[in-house]
């Protein structure tokens, strides 16, 4: 996001916070728009155009997965098969303002203008007809088949490995290679940079949640606008929160709280995340570190430096988006997760994962640290309890690590805190025995909490090697030098 | 209306005329300058060896700009030294600032490693080719108390018609309208390249950019600090274009006149009069030889023969009209020691210069 699309962004939530009639078709509109508008331009051909287009699809394609078996109230009610829930003429409305909307973009290509809305100029206003009517039959289709048990299913496993393609750097370039081939442009030019593609990590996130509770039963009912919205949530498409659909529809349907009440604390917020992203973020990104600074730096100092620099401009940079995020929807009566908390001054590894990307690690924990330690208690071999909490905390952090990207670094960037983690939850059971005689005494309590909340700020800067550069190699020459072992 | 909606109008309104005030205050008093002087530079971080350039700040760690009080304050010779070897400075453009080369590489680096502490060079030059601008850097650099001023120069600095032709000139455009009416020189101060700033523009939001490179000059500070590093080499580059254009023009002049008028001794005859009591010398930069194609008609990319061979014989006839000293070193280093144009030098042929001028400083120093 930059300093415009905020602006505007505040002037569309100002308004749908302020004309409660509007608010819900509001917030729908500009969220379909800012998809398009956020998007970065890309090399491959219209691709700019497409993706926001499949990330509006794949919205649509999941509400309708997880709309036709709703509530077990109405999935009683109905013959067996056919699903629970019809297109109502809200629902019709919301598909053709979407149909509307995006071909009123795509007809921007004939304005003598420079592309407004779009990265660059939409494709030829008839392939992207073509684009809408094989998206209409697919979703048709879906309709039709979509009380099937197993499409839910189906559907996670596809978004799995979109997210696997996006995300692992040979798979990506292979993936632009294809789309170079298909637009007619040089393949061997391809990079994994060519697909960019904004927000989708967040939205899937959001996608795969709704589909798993709908096959556990406990997502709400929705109609197609409610969850658009909240599949593609402008302020907070490209870098979280990431919510959940029954909260967030709740905020929704409930309208806003009216300016006396939101103005000054959701202003307050984005003025806090303008601050922390713009000034403190892009400020410290000089001095962050990055390779190049990697293999220039050789005093051990300066190389804490630009650790610390690296430490706190990733914290300013994401926790100011997000209160950016937070400020705005609550202008626009949206209250989104909080989903940072003083993560630096956390006295623990596990409190520091409470309090950094809240809504991820709480992501992780529901869709899979959980089941997966269930799993391995409910097995037919018990598993001592300290591996079960190794494997779940290794596992979980691995996958978080392998979510930023698949390389070596980011694999070694979960292990590093699976382990830390892993640790920690030892020490706590070998500590509980003389904690409370800590306790008891104030002085030593807040010399421990100290020493604690600085070991774990250095634990996860340490982290941050890892993640902040691109191969093993670098990062373990940093470590060397950051401890002077090497010149 | 609430006590609450009538706190939060009273702040906006009360936001909205401190905002409008401040930044009147800050149109009305030029605090651009004050605030370049403060500087981490020569406190907390070194200063530079060479005037802030950056074509590429992320990789250089270093940038543009154009606040002059902001650069010369985060060079070396602000720190306050006591007096000590003879202080030489140099001034110049791309070629003695050191384009390419890494900063203990370029030329005052070079002349200070041979003296072995007999001398401190500073190197003020900097890219853009005009003698104009060099002027500009000699009027700031003279508050640093030389004792010998080294101004090297090449006829691609000298056209009259590309004296302003430099953004650090054209955004400092009223102290280069004070030099034009101090020294009389011929340029003219209502060139419109040489736009004043409006109103708006020398407001706290008209000068955020501005204000933006201070910090980002600081910020950069420890970078340079850290790593040495001050301009991203890359591992290649071209070369200087050997085989040339059979093209006798100049600047749209045309063999066989070139007159003095053309070129801006004016300006060399300002800084003269800049130094005062204190020695100048002229020194006529080595240029790059081509044995290429067309290489009888030009020297090189920028030079036809005759404009070229014609200012030599100008610059020695006006150094002598006005008893300054001169050295011409055109010739002095082979076409391989040039590095990606016809004036950057390889290291090797910074060292052919460096001593030939050390050479040249120690007998001054020996004569004093």
């Amino acid at each position: 996001m930059t300093f415009p699309n905020i602006l505007v962004f505040a002037a569309v939530c100002l308004a749908a916070g302020g004309v409660p009639r509007i608010r819900a078709w509001l917030l729908f509109l500009a969220s379909v728009l800012a998809v398009f508008w956020l998007q970065p331009a890309l090399p491959v051909r219209n691709l700019d155009f497409w993706l926001p287009m499949a990330s509006i699809g794949l919205a649509t394609a999941v509400w309708i997965v997880t709309a036709r078996k709703r509530a077990p109230a109405a999935e009683a009610a109905s013959p067996a098969g056919s699903g629970g829930r019809r297109m109502t003429r809200e629902d019709w409305i919301a598909l053709s303002v979407l149909g509307l909307t995006i071909s009123a973009l795509a007809l921007t290509r004939y304005l003598d203008l420079n592309p407004f809305l779009t990265a660059t100029r939409p494709p030829e206003f008839l392939w992207v007809l073509a684009g809408l009517a094989i998206g209409i039959l697919l979703l048709g289709g879906l309709w039709i088949f979509s009380p099937r048990r197993g499409l839910a299913l189906a559907g996670i496993f596809f978004l799995l490995a979109l997210f696997v393609i996006l995300k692992s750097n040979p798979l990506t370039q292979a993936a632009a290679a294809l789309l170079r081939r298909l637009t007619g442009q040089a393949a061997d030019l391809a990079s994994p940079l060519d697909i960019r593609w904004l927000g989708f990590s967040y939205i899937a996130f959001r996608l795969i949640h709704a589909l798993r509770d709908r096959m556990t039963g406990r997502l709400p009912d929705c109609s197609l606008r409610e969850f658009i919205t909240y599949g593609i949530f402008f302020p907070a498409v490209t870098a979280g929160p990431i919510d959940r659909v029954e909260r967030f529809v709740k905020d929704l349907r409930a309208g806003p709280a009216g300016f006396s009440g939101t103005f000054v604390p959701g202003g307050e917020r984005v003025l806090i995340g303008v601050v922390k992203k713009f000034v403190l973020a892009d400020g410290l990104a000089i001095l962050a570190l990055n390779a190049a600074i990697a293999s220039r730096v050789t005093a051990p100092y300066w190389m804490w430096l630009f650790l610390y620099a690296y430490a706190f401009r990733i914290y300013f940079d994401f926790s100011g988006y997000t209160d950016i995020a937070l400020g705005l929807g609550r202008w626009a009566g949206i209250a989104l997760p909080e989903n940072f908390h003083r993560p630096y001054l956390q006295p623990n590894l596990t409190l520091f994962w409470n309090s950094w990307h809240i809504t991820l690690a709480q992501w992780f924990r529901s869709y899979f640290f959980n089941p997966l330690t269930r799993a391995l208690r409910s097995g037919r071999r018990a598993l001592p309890i300290g591996l079960i909490i190794l494997l779940g905390q290794l596992a979980t952090m691995t996958l978080i690590g392998l979510w930023h990207g698949v390389t070596w670094n980011f694999l070694i960037w979960g292990c590093w805190h699976g382990m830390g983690l892993f640790l920690h939850n030892r020490w706590g059971e070998w500590s509980r025995g003389w904690m409370p005689r800590l306790e008891k005494k104030p002085l030593l309590k807040k010399a421990y909490t100290a020493a604690s909340t600085l070991a774990t700020f250095h634990f996860v800067a340490l982290g941050w090697v890892w993640f902040a550069l691109p191969t093993v190699g670098s990062s373990t020459a940093v470590f060397l030098r950051l401890f002077g072992i090497s010149g | 209306m609430s006590d609450r909606n009538r706190f939060v109008r009273n702040v906006v309104i009360k936001a909205l005329i401190l905002f409008a005030v401040v930044n009147g205050v800050f149109a009305a008093v030029n605090l651009m300058p004050a605030l370049g002087r403060m500087s981490l530079y020569n406190t907390l971080l070194p200063g530079r060896t060479r005037l802030p350039y950056g074509e590429d700040p992320q990789a250089d760690y270093n940038l543009s700009l154009f606040n002059l009080e902001a650069m010369f304050a985060s060079h070396e010779a602000a720190a306050r030294t006591s007096p000590g070897p003879l202080r030489v400075m140099l001034i110049g453009d791309s070629a003695t600032w050191g384009f390419l080369l890494p900063p203990e590489e370029t030329l005052a680096s070079r002349i200070n490693r041979n003296s072995q502490g007999a001398v401190r060079v500073y190197n003020f030059g900097y890219p853009t080719m005009t003698v104009t601008k060099d002027l500009l850097m000699l009027s700031h650099a003279v508050r640093y108390e030389p004792d010998l001023i080294i101004w090297l120069v090449t006829l691609e600095s000298l056209p009259q018609s590309k004296q302003l032709a430099s953004p650090i000139l054209q955004h400092n455009a009223g102290a280069v309208r004070a030099l034009i009416a101090q020294y009389r020189l011929h340029s003219d101060p209502q060139d419109p390249r040489l736009a004043s700033p409006t109103l708006w523009g020398r407001t706290l939001v008209g000068e955020r950019r501005a204000l933006a490179d201070l910090i980002r000059l600081q910020m950069y500070g420890f970078l340079w600090a850290a790593t040495g590093v001050d301009q991203a080499i890359p591992a290649q580059f071209d070369p200087p274009q050997s085989d040339l254009e059979a093209d006798e023009g100049f600047h749209g002049l045309l063999p066989p006149v070139l007159k003095e008028d053309d070129l801006a001794f004016d300006v060399l005859a300002a800084g003269r009069e800049m130094a005062g009591g204190v020695p100048l010398w002229i020194v006529n930069e080595p240029i790059y030889l081509s044995r290429g194609a067309n290489s009888g008609i030009r020297y090189n990319f920028f030079y036809p023969r005759w404009a070229y061979d014609a200012y030599r014989l100008m610059l020695a006839d006006w150094c002598r009209a006005q008893a300054l000293t001169c050295y011409d070193f055109w010739d002095l280093i082979p076409a391989e020691e040039f590095s990606n144009s016809a004036i950057h030098r390889t290291p090797r042929g910074e060292a052919i210069l460096a001593d030939s001028l050390e050479a040249l400083i120690a007998e001054e120093r020996n004569g004093r």
